[in-house]
């Protein structure tokens, strides 16, 4: 090949983490710190995945960095990355999962590719998508999307928000929507009651902002973007009841109800997906050590369920420790590493919160 | 560019240098390495393509690179990834239609 674009690495590494978020650092600092040669690629500039835009304090123990901004978790991780030297690649996608377990990374305009004995997927996962009338007008945002523009790059992309879902992304981002200086003009939840945890729809209380339980978004209405948009109650069978309508004045329609998980690379690596609906729809089937149905190929994160920066930490733990001891054979204190996130991990799943995914996780075993 | 938050109860921002680019023929200014689709919204453009088949206005959507909703032609460069490339000074950006064929 001549093409200067394309570029063969001819290093080789022992694990590499493909994601740069709270479980893919917590994997790739548990696997070097245990003595393994890591590399971790990322596609942002920065680290710390969906934690640089996280402003609220997370609940918990010590170890989950309770009391602490998500924002300064990602600082954090990111110097003890930096600390114990492990290689970044940075602003760089991986775009396949080639023969002879190999990677294609794309950086810029380079195309390279590079090859690891185990590989810690933590791909995370994207915001989903609501259908309604005229939903591709500009003004239908990801609330994650305006919570990155906002809390990361100090852009508000419009004056008066509409929130779609009651979940804690739709909970907490229109609270610092009003920090910000933005107007909310409502949540709106099909179901009869609101998702997120209780402390935070206790502040969206008291800001005073309206929350619509049983209505749903119908249309946005406007010409080259959002300008209004209408909503409607639901019945019992979430259809909407006629002549229930409102038109609500906005020019951001934030949707904030789910995430799916980034399957992609393991379509390509032909590891086994099932769909566990409780986890977050198409999930890479998982053991409790993190492991695929590939065993050169671990999970964690929002990529194996969709939960926590919290919960997602702890399996990037137990991840990387596994995915050391597949290659290294067993160490005391890569179980004690494994045991101490399991533990953790149920504890912190005995939440009511958590029941659903305890449920989907139940799934995965009983195949 | 009054459209950037200045004040914040708990974040302080960094920006770049401040740098001029052109959208569609007009000179704009922005802050070197924020995202285009950044800069592009602090100056209240929110349509950054059209449709396809449609020819409908566009925006983006997920702000972190995953969607393809904020693709642009960035300096003769078609399906260029706004949300996730920096802006350079002297940047020439124009709204894309469709796949730019």
């Amino acid at each position: 090949m001549t093409d200067s674009r394309y570029q063969i690495a001819d290093r080789e590494f022992e694990i590499c983490a493909v994601g740069g978020g709270p479980a893919g650092l917590q994997a790739a600092i548990v696997a070097k710190e245990l003595g393994a040669n890591v590399v971790i690629i990322d596609d942002n500039p920065i680290l710390g995945g969906q934690l640089i835009k996280q402003t609220h304090k997370f609940f918990g123990s010590k170890l989950h960095y309770c009391g602490v901004r998500g924002v300064d978790i990602a600082t954090v991780l990111s110097d003890r990355v930096k600390e114990l030297g492990i290689e970044v690649i940075d602003n760089a996608t991986v775009v396949g999962y080639y023969d002879n377990d190999t990677l294609g990374v794309l950086r810029e305009d380079i195309f390279l590719s590079l090859r690891a004995e185990r590989y810690i997927i933590a791909t995370g996962a994207s915001e989903n998508m609501l259908a309604f009338e005229n939903s591709d007008l500009p003004g239908v945002y990801g609330a994650g999307a305006v919570q990155t523009m906002m809390n990361v790059y100090g852009v508000v992309p419009g004056k008066r928000a509409l929130v779609i879902g009651s979940g804690n992304i739709g909970l907490i981002v229109p609270y610092q929507l009003l920090q910000a200086g933005v107007e909310v003009a409502a949540i709106v939840e099909i179901m009869n009651k609101v998702g997120g945890y209780y402390v935070h729809a206790a502040k969206i209380k008291r800001s005073g902002v309206p929350i619509y339980l049983k209505h749903t978004v119908i249309e946005a209405k406007g010409k080259e973007s959002v300008e209004a948009a209408v909503i409607s109650a639901v019945g019992d069978d979430y259809t909407c009841l006629l002549g229930t309508e409102k038109t609500i004045a906005c020019d951001m329609i934030l949707i904030a109800i789910g995430l799916s998980p980034l399957c992609d690379l393991l379509y390509h690596a032909g590891c086994r997906i099932d769909y566990v609906p409780e986890l977050g729809g198409n999930v890479p089937y998982h053991d409790a050590n993190m492991m695929t149905s590939k065993p050169n190929i671990f999970v964690c994160g929002d990529l194996a369920c969709i939960e926590e920066a919290s919960t997602a930490m702890l399996e990037g733990r137990i991840a990387g420790a596994r995915a050391f001891e597949s290659l290294h054979g067993k160490k005391p204190e890569a179980e004690d590493v494994a045991e101490k996130a399991k533990r953790e991990l149920e504890i912190i799943r005995t939440s009511p919160f958590e029941e659903r995914i305890v449920c989907g996780l139940r799934k995965f075993t009983a195949h | 560019m009054s459209d950037y938050i200045e004040k914040h109860p708990i974040l302080q921002f960094k920006r770049g240098e401040k740098v001029r680019f052109i959208f569609e023929g007009k000179e704009l200014e922005g802050y070197e390495n924020q995202p285009i689709a950044a800069a592009l919204h602090a100056a209240g453009i929110r349509v950054l393509s059209f449709s396809d088949k449609h020819n409908r206005p566009r925006g983006f959507f997920c702000a972190v690179g995953k969607c393809s909703s904020c693709l642009m032609e960035v300096d003769g460069k078609p399906n260029v990834m706004v949300c996730m490339v920096p802006l350079r000074a002297g940047m020439e950006i124009r709204r894309q239609k469709g796949k730019n064929r």
